[in-house]
């Protein structure tokens, strides 16, 4: 256990390193944001050489590199090019917009995908079954930002019901939580049968059967409970996944979060914007896995034996 | 099964074909149906709605082309690039894993560090970095997400060749002294392709809407290019006054994804009865 523990942690610090490097290079290669800052003014190319100098960029890579990375650490992670906001503000008003949205939208899923995928799974093969089955395909299918148009169209403009766009909060998360919820629900429909499918059959079940409990109480306390462990952990390997759509659908709906601020960053080549927004996003998803990853380890000794 | 249910299970196939050949089909022949590649404006029917002319069946856009032409023609690019890139990354992961699996050791242990890394990167911030600076077009999506996704390869080759390597018939193939590449290709790769199969159509699927997403987000394909990514870009300013601008590109895409999920659906029960649940 202690060396499967001590090889999953090393493996997150290394994936994150390699995120960071990344990220970091792949800003280098944008373009010089001297040039940006100064765009439209005559500027000389000692005035060029001072604001290099102002910003720090006249350092050497791996220096620049290190600095970041100890302002990630540390909350100071320096000023927008733009405005020359503090970054470590900027970021503190779009995380909780953004894990705001993440979240909502997976309580919206599981409120329908629970019963949903127990279901599939109690009538296994059956009509119900593959109906949820080709819904379920049809809601993959879907492009997130299409699905996000369709809704605009048909619930802020057809109908009127709800805002188009921004406002965080109150109304206005309703349609970018919808869309993400939509595309959510057809994959974890298919999560939580295959996990009901594996405690259905267990002794457990049907002695909670043979003592006369009602069926929902056997399906949802003993069976689904069981499941519970193994649907977690897929669910929460998703996480990734879960932001890569959230940060699509930020864009479309213009809601404030960390998908919208990396965008803006990069139009503006605000460097140290998008790359602290970048690095926390990419950081947080690794930290899930990691967690999800040991918690199942710790639940399921076999893991850490098999690994 | 029951046999009505069988019957549903063959439906699905069949709904998958018709779907992905429906599809597909026009868009191969494009430029045959479309010489002008759909770039003529008819000005005086700007923003016609669909279903009133012959000439334009799903109405035009806003500088008068027309919206049928251009989603068959904008297929290309999303097909390209969906196929393209599987075909980059089944290629070099097919070989990797099954040499990985077969001689395991020291390349065995790189290529699944290798593997564990990259399965862990969050590759869509990634893609969004990267494309967001350094500009993207179609080899270099291309290019990116057969690099992402080799690695899926490998790993379901290298899984499937571990347990094919032990059976009777590699090892009586071995001892009747066949050399190691007749023994992978005659009795290993044959036996081990199936579930390479379901991947590959599952993830042609996830590219096409991957490629459409970033391009709509403008950081895919030029805008100049016609794309379903493009044009459904281009169509959002306009939901208000021409849905049919919007509506259309992005049916396209749902209906290609769509039948692909069918027939990779289908395929894995087939061919792989064992997996439940895969993304």
């Amino acid at each position: 256990m202690l060396g499967y523990l001590i090889r999953r942690i090393a493996l997150a610090a290394f994936v994150v390193l390699v995120v960071t490097l990344l990220v970091a290079w792949a800003v280098r290669l944008s373009g010089d944001p001297a040039v940006m800052l100064a765009q439209g003014s005559t500027v000389t190319e000692k005035d060029l050489a001072n604001i290099r100098e102002a910003l720090g960029l006249n350092r050497p890579f791996y220096v620049q590199y290190l600095s970041f990375l100890g302002g990630i650490v540390t909350g100071h992670m320096g000023r927008s090019f733009m405005g020359g906001t503090s970054v470590a503000l900027l970021i503190g008003h779009a995380l909780p917009l953004t894990l705001e949205l993440a979240f909502v939208s997976l309580a919206m899923s599981l409120v329908f995908s629970i019963p949903l995928g127990v279901h599939a799974a109690v009538h296994r093969g059956r009509g119900a079954d593959q109906l949820i089955r080709v819904v379920s395909l049809i809601g993959l299918s879907f492009p997130n930002f299409w699905l996000a148009l369709m809704l605009v169209l048909v619930f802020a403009i057809e109908l009127g019901w709800l805002p188009p766009s921004g406002a965080a909060g109150g109304s206005g998360l309703v349609l970018p939580a919808a869309t993400l919820a939509i595309i959510l629900t057809a994959t974890n429909v298919r999560l939580v049968r295959s996990a009901m499918l594996d405690t259905l059959g267990a002794q457990y079940v049907m002695v909670a059967r043979s003592k006369g409990l009602r069926e929902n109480v056997v399906l949802y306390k003993h069976a689904l409970r069981n499941g519970a462990i193994p649907l977690i952990t897929f669910i929460g390997l998703q996480f990734g996944g879960l932001i890569g759509g959230v940060v699509v659908v930020e864009r479309v709906f213009n809601w404030p979060g960390m998908g919208n601020l990396a965008f803006d960053a990069v139009s503006t080549r605000d460097y140290p914007v998008l790359q602290a927004s970048v690095t926390i996003l990419a950081v947080m998803i690794v930290a899930v896995n990691l967690i999800v990853d040991l918690t199942y380890a710790a639940l399921d000794p076999r893991i850490s034996v098999a690994a | 099964m029951r046999p009505w249910l069988r019957r549903l299970r063959g439906t699905e196939f069949v709904a998958g074909l018709v779907l992905t050949a429906l599809m597909v089909i026009p868009v191969l022949l494009s430029d045959l149906i479309f010489p002008g590649r759909g770039e003529a404006m008819d000005l005086a029917a700007r923003l016609s709605p669909p279903l009133q002319t012959l000439a334009h069946p799903l109405g035009t856009d806003p500088i008068g082309r027309d919206v049928l032409a251009r989603v068959i023609i904008g297929g290309q690019v999303s097909l390209t690039v969906g196929v393209l890139s599987v075909l980059g990354a089944v290629i070099v992961g097919t070989f990797a894993g099954l040499l990985a699996g077969y001689y395991r050791g020291v390349w065995d242990m790189v290529l699944m560090r290798i593997a564990d890394v990259q399965l862990a990167l969050p590759f869509i911030l990634i893609a969004l970095t990267f494309a967001a600076i350094l500009g993207a077009d179609m080899w270099k999506l291309i290019l990116f997400m057969a690099i992402a996704q080799w690695v899926q390869y490998a790993r379901v080759m290298r899984g499937t060749v571990l347990s094919l390597r032990e059976r009777e018939y590699v090892q009586s193939a071995r001892a009747y002294g066949l050399r190691d590449y007749g023994i992978l290709l005659r009795h290993v790769l044959p036996n081990a392709i199936g579930p390479v199969i379901v991947l590959v159509t599952l993830n042609v699927a996830n590219n096409i809407l991957l490629e459409s997403s970033l391009t709509f987000l403008g950081l895919g394909i030029d805008p100049l290019t016609p794309s379903w990514g493009g044009m459904l870009a281009d169509g959002r300013g306009y939901l208000q006054s021409a849905w049919w601008v919007g509506v259309f590109p992005g049916l396209a895409i749902t209906l290609t994804v769509l039948g692909l999920n069918l027939l990779g659906d289908w395929l894995r029960d087939v061919l792989d009865p064992t997996s439940q649940v895969r993304g």
